[in-house]
């Protein structure tokens, strides 16, 4: 899986989660939580969706690798690769 | 003369006369289905979908109706079980709370003649006017066709009548009146109330929200704003032109109204559904901007020029919602305010270990546990638990759990996790994550935003360390919790780093006073020192 495909799924899931953000103007470098008010149920919620489509389990203490929208793209696609 | 005598039988509103014609003057076989009150700031709520169709046999705690309230798209419970008669609301309409939407016939009873006699509900009554025709339910001209088919059908056998209106819930062909929608339709309330303004049916949309729920998003994919074939305030002016609307007042303008000798029934509405707002009746009076009294927090003004959106208008109900709430609240509620700091680092300590051992989808999140000691807590403290009744406290016979949930598209709203007292950490937070995924995106039921005895407030999540909440009536307590940040901590002359959490209490100072209260934070406290026994 590319990393262009990761970032979408990862965009999918996030609209799904925040419906009135516009992905286009999230910085991917910043944290999400922050540019898309996500509170803790919504970052589950996100981690779940991601986790699920992607197939691959994300320890709770690799989360605060996925705050930033790179940042997840990055982890996911070396997890990905490791399945 | 039968819509006169419909009429005395209204005015009357006797259950004898005002509820049946008299050739079908039943003993007790009959009962109604009213627009339930889903909360102290509701006054209104429109039926937007009916699940049920005469001739349906219901099951207590059976779902018959979607009711959108300012807030939210509620699915709502029939309390009686026994067979639908009669639907007397159309989806769409906008009706004041207690309103009759349905007769129900009790299990046995003989079934009513299929005939065409139909009672007005107590919001026609105005609708009745002189040319009122015999035919008084509030119809649509574009419904014109359905009810000529409908009449046809009713000299037909009732089977055959219900078989036929289920064909009918069939998806309609294009340029047909769109019928109520053959299966359970998701979508979130600003969906919805863009979807009403445009005039777009969300049947016909591909939902892109959680469980393919649709979302505002959706529907603005499905139509161009400028291209919308009337603007929302055409769509307004037509739709209280229509023969027989009810008069829909927010409470802002009937307080105002009120105030300054205002006549509603003379006044033309500009808001959703052509309610009558409170510009509405100060154009009436011939004034612009009276001064309003200091306890009524007003809702902030378009900017000049600005379209009103049905974003917008759905916004400043909403707010004007919850503004009703909290006057009330706060004019009727002595309330006292308690703060406590909590230790988390034992509580965050166990909820790591145990996350550990399970998987992704079954972790469980600090804000669960902080509802687990709340609810363990609350059985020592029963006055904390229950509801303000006029003039005594009823204490709850269960721990339901208000909880409040900021919705995205704007304000918050409080259902209940129902008898969460009886649930373990991991039933709780999964009840949670349904709680507010159905908040969202629609589909909480009626029952979960009137049971709640108790209302949790976590802005913690949003970022701030404490919060005071406003307690919601007829409850008589709101714990708040704030956010989780690492403080200086001193414990056995040591001074450490611990991640330190803010616990609040606001409560009904008829019921308990600080005494108790401090003692209830300690409790949680306490819990949450040794949370290997949650």
């Amino acid at each position: 899986m590319t990393e262009d495909q990761i970032r979408e799924t990862v965009i999918g899931a996030l609209r799904r989660i925040a419906p009135e953000v516009d992905p286009d103007a999230l910085d991917p470098d910043q944290d999400l939580r922050e540019q898309a008010d996500l509170d803790s149920m919504d970052c589950f919620n996100l981690m779940i969706a991601v986790g699920q489509e992607l197939k691959v389990e994300i320890p709770e203490s690799d989360a605060p690798q996925l705050n930033t929208l790179n940042g997840a793209v990055g982890y996911l696609a070396g997890r990905t690769e490791a399945v | 003369m039968l819509a006169e005598a419909i009429i005395r039988c209204v005015s009357a509103r006797s259950e004898t006369c005002g509820h049946l014609p008299r050739h079908r003057r039943r003993p007790t076989a009959v009962s109604d289905f009213r627009m339930p009150s889903l909360g102290a700031d509701m006054a209104h709520g429109t039926v937007l979908e009916w699940r049920v169709v005469p001739g349906d046999q219901v099951e207590r705690g059976q779902v018959v109706a979607v009711v959108d309230t300012e807030k939210a798209a509620i699915e709502v419970e029939i309390f009686e079980s026994g067979v639908i008669e009669e639907l007397l609301v159309e989806p769409g309409s906008r009706v004041p709370v207690g309103t009759v939407l349905a007769r129900v016939r009790a299990e046995g009873a003989a079934p009513a003649p299929a005939d065409d006699a139909r009672e007005p509900t107590e919001v026609e009554e105005e609708a009745v006017g002189d040319a009122a025709p015999a035919e008084v339910r509030p119809e649509a001209p574009e419904e014109k066709e359905e009810k000529e088919e409908k009449e046809e059908k009713e000299e037909k056998e009732e089977k055959e009548e219900k078989e036929e209106i289920a064909a009918e819930r069939a998806p309609a062909e294009p340029g047909a009146p769109p019928g109520p929608p053959p299966f359970r339709l998701r979508a979130s309330p600003a969906a919805r109330a863009l979807a009403t303004e445009r005039g777009i049916d969300l049947a016909g949309l591909h939902g892109s929200g959680p469980d393919g729920a649709i979302v505002r998003a959706d529907v603005e994919a499905a139509t161009a704003p400028a291209g919308a074939p009337a603007s929302p305030r055409d769509a307004a002016t037509e739709r209280h032109a229509a023969p027989s609307r009810p008069l829909i007042v927010t409470p802002v303008a009937g307080r105002a109204a009120a105030a300054l000798g205002v006549d509603l029934s003379g006044v033309q509405g500009t808001g959703p559904d052509g309610a009558i707002t409170r510009e509405d009746v100060e154009l009436a009076a011939g004034i612009s901007h009276p001064p309003l009294p200091p306890s009524v927090p007003s809702a902030p003004e378009p900017a000049p020029g600005e379209g009103r959106s049905g974003g917008s208008d759905r916004q400043r109900a909403m707010r004007e919602a919850i503004a009703a709430a909290v006057s009330r609240s706060k004019r009727e509620i002595p309330h006292y305010y308690l703060s406590t700091r909590i230790d988390m680092a034992r509580a965050l300590a166990w909820l790591e270990a145990e996350n550990r051992e399970r998987s992704m989808a079954e972790r469980i999140l600090p804000a669960a546990l902080l509802l687990r000691a709340t609810a363990l807590a609350l059985g020592d403290y029963p006055e904390l638990n229950g509801f303000w009744e006029g003039d005594g406290f009823r204490p709850g016979e269960a721990v339901h759990l208000g909880v409040v949930v900021f919705l995205r598209e704007g304000g918050i709203v409080a259902p209940a996790i129902l008898d969460a007292g009886g649930m373990e950490v991991g039933t709780l937070m999964r009840a949670l994550t349904d709680l507010v995924q159905r908040a969202r995106s629609g589909g909480l039921r009626g029952s979960e935003l009137t049971s709640a005895t108790i209302t949790v407030t976590n802005l913690g999540e949003r970022g701030v360390e404490s919060v005071f909440g406003v307690i919601y009536p007829p409850q008589v307590a709101i714990v708040g919790f704030g956010r989780i940040t690492e403080e200086p901590w001193a414990e056995g002359g040591m001074v450490g780093a611990r991640p330190v959490l803010t616990a609040t209490l606001a409560a009904d100072h008829r019921v308990s006073d600080g005494h108790r209260g401090g003692l209830f934070l300690s409790a949680i406290d306490r819990i949450l020192q040794t949370p290997e026994a949650l």
